[in-house]
């Protein structure tokens, strides 16, 4: 079951007019910011699809700079959003990509700072619940159907086991766990599929563990 | 837990009790949340809903100028005391209009189960609540029900416009909010997914065609038609009319219709209402150049 929660229909409270352009792509543009743990400076955002199609009229773009401000999708800023981003110094482009998606609203978000850079592609699947489908160019094996978590880490012994321990603690049955790495030694990734739903304090305990560069949630 | 309506009605059925008890008791189970905390967070929902009506009620404006003072317009003329269809129907129309020209105008709305069509389950709800006077807990409980059949819509179909048409959106929004008023009317658990059928079924194929690919031409008066059609479903099934079809099954043809639509009739703008000449000039007119060349 893709929708498992009656919030998921009545739901989320959020700024008009689309909860798959609008609300959804702030979502999108929201875990991409969470990933990257602060505010980036410059963005590329790349809409496919339905996305491409329309998302000057279902403010699609507003709404995913307002993600990345860290809006939620209730926050009235939003409207605002790409003048508020750039009084701020970020510097954003839009690209209407022709490529057809497997999904019809699909967004890449490519975002990065002095420091480092990050790529996402999401997915609006309807009525504001989203789906992220690739980071840094890891694919992600997501069924959908239960809450999940990244965890992106060093390549580190036992930066797994701490994870797999943190959630244990709290209860909280893995149901599904990829691994992957760049190369020996250096960034990796943790695709995490639970039974519960997890909770931000619980995040914000993963995130405090060795060797762990990021935490987000991404289905839920 | 339930999958589809037989088995919502069926769980209803067997312990005596309502699809909204139904669909609280899996909420609770699914996310460890109390019933009082579930309760709650619907509340914020309703009271979101309550908002929007009162301010569509006052009369908005999109910012490109295709929606507003519809909502005001009905209101009037149902104070003339002279409707054709009767001011309880009308009061829904209105209302369901005046939450979609605010999430037109970028105002704050629930979406339900989509932004697009977030003015159906409140409009019908708080035109009803006219006659049938329930308690902020039955507005509550009533949300509940619609989300039961939302629900199962979601996850055996699509409630997506780009991927399963109008149908998916308005359609399902208009079935949600007849079970919801099937039941708020003393209606019982099969009587709601009869009400969710005939509802439904009015909707198939319903594409997905908004002008500009604006969430307001034709969005806003789908949303009044499917608000008018959730009442009359509502009222058929309460009189005892059943649907040939049974309910899961007009969900699933529903779904492969929304499969088998063309991209260029699911949220596009590439076809429909969109590539009218007039739509086409619209478009124009707000963006100063069209999203598409012209057919």
């Amino acid at each position: 079951m893709k929708y498992k929660s009656v919030f998921d229909i009545i739901g989320p409270i959020m700024i008009g007019p689309s909860s798959s352009h609008t609300a959804g792509a702030a979502r999108i543009g929201r875990v991409a910011r969470s990933l990257f743990g602060r505010e980036p400076k410059w963005a590329v955002i790349s809409f496919y699809g339905s996305f491409a199609q329309t998302y000057k009229g279902h403010a699609t773009d507003v709404a995913i700079v307002g993600g990345l401000l860290d809006f939620d999708t209730f926050d009235e800023r939003i409207k605002n959003a790409v003048v508020i981003a750039e009084e701020r110094g970020m510097n954003i482009q839009f690209v209407k990509e022709n490529n057809v998606p497997d999904h019809p609203n699909t967004a890449k978000i490519r975002i990065g700072d002095d420091e480092g850079e990050m790529e996402l592609v999401g997915i609006s699947i309807g009525g504001g619940k989203i789906e992220i489908i690739e980071l840094n160019g890891f694919e992600l094996k997501l069924t959908g159907h239960h809450p999940a978590i990244l965890v992106v880490h060093d390549d580190r012994s036992g930066a797994i086991a701490t994870v797999s321990n943190e959630l244990a603690k709290h209860n909280i049955n893995i149901g599904q766990m990829q691994v992957s790495r760049k190369g020996i030694g250096e960034m990796a990734l943790m695709t995490i599929e639970v039974d519960q739903t997890i909770s931000e304090d619980i995040l914000a305990e993963i995130r405090r563990l060795p060797h762990i560069t990021q935490v987000a949630r991404v289905a839920d | 837990m339930f999958k589809n309506a037989a088995e919502l009605v069926k769980l209803a059925e067997d312990s005596q009790r309502k699809i909204a008890d139904i669909m609280i008791e899996q909420e609770m189970s699914v996310t460890g949340r109390s019933y009082e905390e579930i309760m709650e967070m619907m509340g914020k929902n309703l009271e979101v809903m309550e908002k929007a009506v009162e301010r569509g009620l006052k009369g908005v404006h999109s910012l490109s100028g295709l929606t507003g003072g519809d909502a005001v317009l009905l209101q009037e003329y149902i104070q003339k005391g002279n409707t054709l269809s009767g001011p309880l129907l009308l009061d829904a129309v209105s209302k369901a209009v005046a939450t979609n020209e605010v999430n037109a105008a970028m105002g704050t709305i629930c979406a339900t189960p989509t932004a697009g069509s977030a003015g159906v389950v409140p409009g019908t709800l708080f035109a009803v609540q006219e006659k049938l006077k329930p308690s902020r807990e039955d507005k509550i409980r009533f949300l509940f029900t619609a989300g039961a059949f939302g629900y199962i819509v979601a996850n055996n179909a699509s409630i997506s416009g780009a991927a399963g048409g109008c149908q998916a959106e308005v359609g399902s929004a208009s079935g949600m909010a007849a079970a919801a008023i099937t039941e708020m009317a003393g209606g019982t658990p099969a009587q709601c997914a009869e009400a969710m059928a005939i509802t439904l079924k009015n909707m198939l194929g319903l594409v997905c065609d908004p002008v500009a690919g604006l969430v307001e031409v034709p969005c806003v008066k789908r949303n009044a038609m499917g608000a008018a059609n959730a009442m009359v479903a509502a009222d058929m099934a309460l009189a005892g009319v059943t649907s040939r079809i049974p309910c899961d099954e007009v969900i699933d043809a529903m779904y492969k219709i929304g499969q088998t639509m063309p991209s260029a009739l699911r949220e596009t703008a590439g076809g429909g209402l969109a590539a009218t000449p007039t739509g086409r000039k619209l478009e124009e007119r707000i963006y100063g150049t069209p999203l598409q060349p012209h057919e």
